[in-house]
């Protein structure tokens, strides 16, 4: 049993993908669309407030979840676009790119989507983000102080990935 | 690259940082005692464990998914076998079986043979209604419904209770379909 956490992050990180510092933003959501943490590296243009910019964000994943789900030619039942869908129904999406940059997602079954943009030539991000998923765990959800579905504001939480991050992309 | 296949309940509880069993045990029931002096009443002792137990649901559930590198499951079927096999394995070291599925595959019972937390206890007779281990119904409560399961989950047997086993029924009220969070106006 376990508790009082070990600062050790098991498992341990995975291998950096391409060298150089290439990420852009990182964006945790929570299921109800709440932004829990915005991280910004490298973003020279801003259009929007950011409250703007997280619904846009969120909303962007949300619709290209369904439409990827409704494109899937591989499951015979699905239903009509735009209708919720139960939790682990349908299919779902871990990255695109665009000329000008990737975006790499990650949803698990609670709810929290973690987001990472990045150069569009960085390498597969999924094992990253597992690894920043078990650095929210470490440092976020195990701190008392913490209340769930509240904004992150967890220094250590803060410096941990921007320490990680500058190492894999 | 391939996905990392999902690890056994054993394996994440032999990698993880544990307290000694009786520092846990012995915590637990000073818990336990200090809302009994607190509450006074029984009942009150139950509904706070649970609510306890919840809170510490609605974490753990997370660090379960990172740990375990479960993905989604099927049915409630197999998310029960997985809180059983390993689920119970990671957080208490323990195994529990599920057994006494109803006819539509939404109510089952979680058998719990070895239960640490009530190891040295004995209930005396003023407090024969406490749920002692109710910290555990709350704790499964808590984490389903952070995977979208509303669930029931009440004690079926008890060996505080003179049972010959540790029983929770837990029954799945609904699954909550994800829904677009913001009003379109907003």
């Amino acid at each position: 049993m376990q508790f009082f956490g070990g600062s050790e992050i098991s498992p341990s990180p995975p291998a950096p993908t391409v060298s150089g510092n290439n990420a852009n933003m990182m964006y945790v959501f929570n299921r109800n669309g709440i932004c829990l943490l915005y991280r910004e590296w490298n973003r020279p243009l801003r259009t929007l407030n950011p409250q703007q910019d997280h619904k846009l964000m969120f909303g962007l994943l949300f619709s290209l979840k369904s439409l990827t789900a409704k494109m899937d030619p591989t499951i015979a039942e699905k239903g009509n676009l735009g209708v919720p869908q139960l939790p682990g129904q349908g299919c779902s999406f871990h990255s695109f790119h665009t000329n000008t940059y990737k975006l790499s997602f990650m949803e698990t079954p609670s709810g929290i989507k973690l987001i990472l943009v990045t150069h569009p030539r960085t390498g597969d991000l999924r094992e990253s983000l597992k690894y920043i998923y078990n650095l929210y765990v470490e440092y976020v959800v195990k701190n008392p102080l913490y209340s769930p579905g509240t904004p992150i504001r967890s220094e250590i939480f803060n410096t941990s990935l921007d320490q990680y991050v500058r190492s894999i992309a | 690259m391939a996905p990392a296949g999902p690890r056994s309940g054993d394996a994440i509880f032999a990698s993880a940082e544990r307290v000694n069993a009786e520092l846990f045990t012995l915590t637990y029931g000073a818990i336990v005692r200090q809302l009994l002096t607190d509450l006074e009443e029984v009942e009150e002792v139950n509904k706070q464990l649970d609510q306890m137990g919840y809170n510490i649901g609605i974490r753990l559930v997370d660090e379960f998914l990172a740990k375990s590198n479960v993905s989604r499951c099927i049915d409630f079927k197999e998310t029960a076998e997985v809180i059983a096999k390993v689920g119970f394995k990671m957080f208490l070291g323990v195994t529990a079986s599920v057994t006494n599925w109803d006819a539509d595959g939404t109510c089952c019972s979680i058998v719990l043979e070895d239960n640490p937390l009530v190891d040295f206890v004995e209930l005396p007779d003023t407090c024969q209604g406490l749920y002692y281990c109710n910290v555990l119904s709350g704790v499964i409560r808590g984490a389903l419904e952070m995977v979208s399961m509303k669930t029931e989950v009440t004690w079926a047997r008890d060996m505080l209770r003179g049972d010959d086993a540790f029983e929770l029924q837990v029954k799945l009220l609904k699954q909550v379909p994800e829904e677009y969070p913001y009003k379109d106006d907003e």
